[in-house]
């Protein structure tokens, strides 16, 4: 547009001995543009501005967290009790139903998703898949508070009227199917939660197995390979995508909040039944963050946002890296 | 392969029929789940649904009521969030893009794809320390920052896609006729991805439509009608929860019927985005 | 290094805040009827109140009520738990508070003000139930119910309840307990009751608005204890006596200290607070669960409004007042329809709970006083 202003220099922004004049456009902007420099800096000041939102999230969080951290140190993770009117404060319960209610939804989801994925990917003609990938799709855009509401009236009830007595009729000599059968617990959230991550998984896995070179299909098919035969060929080629992909899911399913609330039975309480009641981080906080009148109490309760806020953020630092290592330079290019 | 014989030859090609038969039961359970749950809404939904109830404000048990604050209150907090995250999220984006290189890129890349994995309700204890608690007030606007900060990262992936999905030639041309690289992004490039970058931007709405846990501690509840930002303001989403928890039948309804409202809004944006953008998937 | 960044990014959130702020008031005014004043001159008054589920039915009748009888005051009432109500007048994120649990002196001590706890009507925690095929309502003596709420008594057709209730037919199925997982001022009145009258549950459990259950599963307030009372088989529970009765849930009968199985009717709750009066102190801090006296319900409370005693805004705390006053004057019509079964406070405390109205201020000036 303009060359000469490029060239043209300020003379107040002399600049020590290293550069003779110190040019802000220059400074800003490779091109040396005076609209480049203007523009250059407003992205980088957004993009500045969300780094500053998660410092920000960990500074407070950690900040408030400091006098349950004194107060229980490691012990912190490892107590089971959970005592307002003493003033004890352990975690071990609710890591114990965020974890048992993840991978119980895990262990559904994930064969659910995987053969959803596989169907739509290497199965199904494309005028079936596409109609079905956006059907499933659209669970994932159901509100929490929805699968929630759905919950209580629709799964509670049916688990507790045919699922959970046939289950403790056949496999009540396992502890896992003991105990007093409500429709409420343990067995409700994670299946929820199963149905809920199904989509995010499935999506991922879709990614994964459609950024699978042709030629390795080809190359099963042309050596005699039946279709299930060149599918697992496929399936071990995007192994560390699929991995990321589940542990993507499962980031999702730790964090879940509302329809978990709704359904699992918010007891801190450990018990080897899937029948039983029992409670999550994100629950613990939806429950009883505002009304925590205690200090100690309301830094418990932040420490456990921090813990939720940095297994999350590893897992999906993780799973991230896991699916690039798949889908990098296929979907789309220069991720460095 | 062929040597070992006809019989175990049939044995792999009937696994493989089998394994059909499974994924393709995966792929339709998945889709029943889907077709339970709408179709549940829409009967329970249907029922409770009348002029009065989109219009109305919550009543006393017994006396009906409807959510129309409900409905305001979460255009509010939409419209607050998109005016916070939107211009955010796509420059953050379009930097990426751009000038997405760099060592800071891509920690900036990588944040913002582990912010969109933070679980909500840790955003909504974070914004009632840092505004909530500040102001002496629960409000629509604490709500609209937490609301805000889920969509960011969100809108930033999909623009730093879209932007890349934009023909190198196109931007080269522009560059050649001797255009500064902020009117090659801003008249050329930003154009072009526009239509993505407004779909990515609708979906961030959809999603951030459906969040309850954050509101919780920061828009709260509000039972009249009200735009105010300084005040606490209702949400279709804290309203539906607080209904269905509760253990009266009319209740109960409202909580279907408000479901219905805000899914048929969240299905409307997707159906939208989907036909917008069926060329380019 | 965090700390800049946090002072930046707060920067940077106030920003926001201000810009949001700013496009708000140009597209605010115009587009709604709702919009309403800060509550300065003659205008609207918008006051937010939070807290108590216990009372909430009641609440949410008197101010759909109220608002027809005043249209200057638009007052919302939040029903999130009495620990939340509580907590939330101690930060001032709200206007007033509710509680059924008085504030201890701790608790008092930690607000940055004086505040008042005023009585606005009385209420029974009754205990419900959902058995198919049990027509009577059942009876339960202390001991019995510690021990179902402490996990000891694990059947319906244990040999206590049975001896509690001869001649039902109690089924050979699990207890399932349900209890509140919020900060629950009913909680504070049925555990209060407990550690008086069971040794084994003082010492185990002990009284609050928060306490570590033994057994059962978690409901969120009232609402969501009534709603899995309800839907869940063989469940029992403990709420505010407006959650059973209009849900046509049965409520038992409790074994007063004079040995007597009573109903929680009003006449019994009022009872109780009779017994008590003399004794209610003039903060009205008061339990009036397990009192002597042959006909009383031994757990039952008052149900309090926390407001500042000095008010920093003079419209509000006016408009707060005058509803309050209301409330226990007019407002006790209600409770005579059977959705709002809650006893209205005896006369003498009614006295007192003016004099207490009669005494809130702003800027020094008693806010009743300048009609």
């Amino acid at each position: 547009m303009s060359d000469q202003q490029l060239a043209a220099p300020t003379p107040s922004s002399t600049y020590g001995a290293q550069a003779r004049t110190w040019n802000w456009r220059r400074a800003l902007s490779p091109t040396g543009n005076a609209g480049d420099a203007v523009f250059r800096a407003a992205l980088f000041a957004s993009a500045l501005v969300l780094l500053l939102i998660v410092a920000a999230m960990i500074a407070a969080i950690a900040s408030n967290s400091v006098p349950s951290i004194r107060a229980f140190g490691f012990g912190f993770l490892t107590s089971r009790e959970w005592n307002p009117i003493t003033g004890n404060f352990g975690a071990l319960p609710f890591i114990y139903g965020t974890v048992m209610s993840s991978v119980l939804a895990l262990l559904i989801s994930v064969p659910l998703s995987l053969g959803v994925a596989v169907f739509l990917v290497e199965q199904a003609p494309r005028r079936i898949a596409r109609p079905i990938t956006f059907l499933v799709e659209l669970l994932a855009a159901i509100p929490s508070v929805v699968y929630g509401l759905w919950g209580i009236f629709v799964l509670a009830p049916f688990l507790r009227e045919y699922i959970q007595p046939p289950l403790a009729n056949w496999f009540g000599w396992l502890p896992l199917f003991q105990g007093t059968i409500t429709g409420i617990g343990l067995m409700t959230g994670g299946i929820i939660l199963a149905i809920m991550i199904t989509p995010i998984i499935s999506a991922v896995v879709r990614d994964v197995l459609a950024a699978v070179p042709m030629s390795q299909r080809e190359a099963a098919l042309a050596l005699g390979a039946t279709r299930w035969e060149t599918t697992r060929v496929v399936l071990a080629n995007g192994g560390p995508g699929i991995a990321g992909a589940i542990i993507l899911g499962l980031g999702r399913a730790i964090g879940e909040t509302m329809a978990v609330t709704m359904l699992i039975g918010n007891r801190p309480e450990i018990s080897a039944s899937l029948f039983a009641p029992s409670y999550t981080i994100a629950s613990v906080l939806a429950n009883e963050f505002t009304e925590a009148s205690d200090e100690l109490y309301l830094s418990a309760l932040i420490q456990l946002g921090l813990i939720l806020f940095f297994v999350t953020f590893v897992i999906n630092g993780a799973a991230r890296v896991l699916v690039w290592s798949v889908t990098r330079g296929t979907s789309d290019t220069a991720r460095a | 392969m062929i040597t070992t014989g006809r019989s175990a030859d049939a044995a792999r090609r009937s696994l493989s029929g089998v394994m059909t038969t499974v994924t393709a039961a995966c792929a339709f359970f998945a889709v029943t789940m889907l077709v339970l749950i709408l179709g549940y809404i829409a009967v329970r939904g249907l029922g409770s649904l009348s002029l009065q109830f989109l219009t109305d404000t919550p009543k006393p048990v017994g006396e009906g009521g409807g959510i129309g604050n409900s409905i305001v209150g979460t255009l509010v907090l939409l419209g607050l969030a998109s005016v916070i995250g939107l211009p955010l999220g796509v420059a953050t984006g379009v930097y990426l893009a751009e000038f997405g290189s760099g060592k800071f890129a891509s920690i900036v890349r990588f944040v913002a794809d582990t912010l969109t994995g933070v679980p909500s309700i840790v955003v909504g204890v974070f914004v009632y320390t840092i505004l909530v608690l500040p102001m002496r007030q629960f409000s629509a606007l604490a709500g609209g920052v937490a609301l805000a900060v889920i969509m960011i990262p969100i809108v930033a992936r999909t623009t730093e896609e879209m932007i890349r999905l934009v023909p190198a030639s196109l931007r080269e041309g522009a560059l050649a006729l001797g255009a500064p690289q902020w009117r090659v992004t801003t008249g050329v490039v930003l154009p072009a991805a526009a239509s993505g970058i407004a779909t990515g931007a609708m979906l961030a709405v959809a999603r951030v439509s459906g969040e309850t846990a954050p509101l919780l501690f920061t828009a709260l509840n509000y039972k009249f009608m009200s735009v105010r930002l300084d005040q606490p303001i209702a949400s279709l989403t804290v309203q539906i929860y607080n209904y269905s928890i509760s253990p009266y039948e009319e209740w109960h309804s409202l909580a279907w019927a408000a479901t219905l409202v805000l899914m048929t809004m969240i299905l409307f944006i997707n159906i939208a985005v989907r036909f917008f953008t069926r060329k380019k998937f | 290094m965090f700390l800049s960044l946090t002072i930046r990014t707060t920067f940077a959130f106030l920003l926001t805040g201000a810009v949001a702020l700013s496009a708000a008031a140009c597209f605010g005014p115009s587009s709604g009827g709702g919009v309403v004043g800060s509550g300065g001159g003659g205008g609207t008054v918008r006051l937010q109140g939070a807290g108590a589920t216990f009372p909430n039915p009641l609440y949410q009748k008197w101010l759909s009520e109220y608002g027809k009888v005043n249209t200057q005051a638009q007052i919302d009432y939040q029903s999130v738990g009495s620990g939340a109500g509580i907590k939330q007048i101690q930060e001032q994120t709200i206007d007033f508070g509710a509680s059924d649990k008085p504030m201890t002196d701790d608790e008092l001590k930690k607000a940055p003000g004086e505040l008042l706890h005023i009585p606005m009507v009385l209420g029974a925690v009754v205990v419900t139930y959902n058995l198919e095929g049990v027509a009577a309502p059942l009876r339960f003596s202390p001991d019995v119910l510690a021990d179902i709420f402490l996990g000891n008594i694990k059947k319906w057709d244990d040999a206590r309840i049975k001896a509690d209730n001869p001649g039902v037919n109690l089924p050979a199925t699990d207890i399932t307990v349900v209890h509140r997982t919020d900060g629950s001022g009913t909680t504070a009145v049925f555990t209060d009751y407990l550690s008086k009258v069971n040794p084994a549950w003082k010492e185990k459990v002990g009284t609050g608005v928060s306490v570590r259950w033994p057994a059962g599963q978690g409901g969120k307030g009232n609402e969501g204890v009534t709603g899995q009372v309800k839907a869940q088989p063989n469940t029992i529970g403990y709420v505010e006596l407006a959650y059973a009765t209009p849900n046509k849930l049965p409520v038992a009968l409790i074994k007063n200290r004079a040995g007597n199985f009573v109903a929680p009717t009003l006449d019994a709750v009022t009872a109780a607070a009779a017994e008590t009066i003399a004794d209610t102190p003039e903060d009205m801090r008061v339990s009036i669960t397990d009192p002597a006296g042959a006909t009383v319900y031994p757990i039952a409370s008052y149900t309090y409004i926390l407001l500042y005693k000095d008010q920093k805004d003079a419209a509000k705390g006016k408009a707060l007042v005058d509803f309050l006053w209301w409330g226990i004057h007019d407002g006790t019509r209600f409770t005579k329809e059977p959705q709002y079964p809650y006893a209205p406070l005896p006369a003498e405390m009614v006295k007192r709970v003016e004099v207490k109205l009669n005494s809130v201020v702003s800027g020094g000036k008693p806010l009743r006083a300048t009609q």
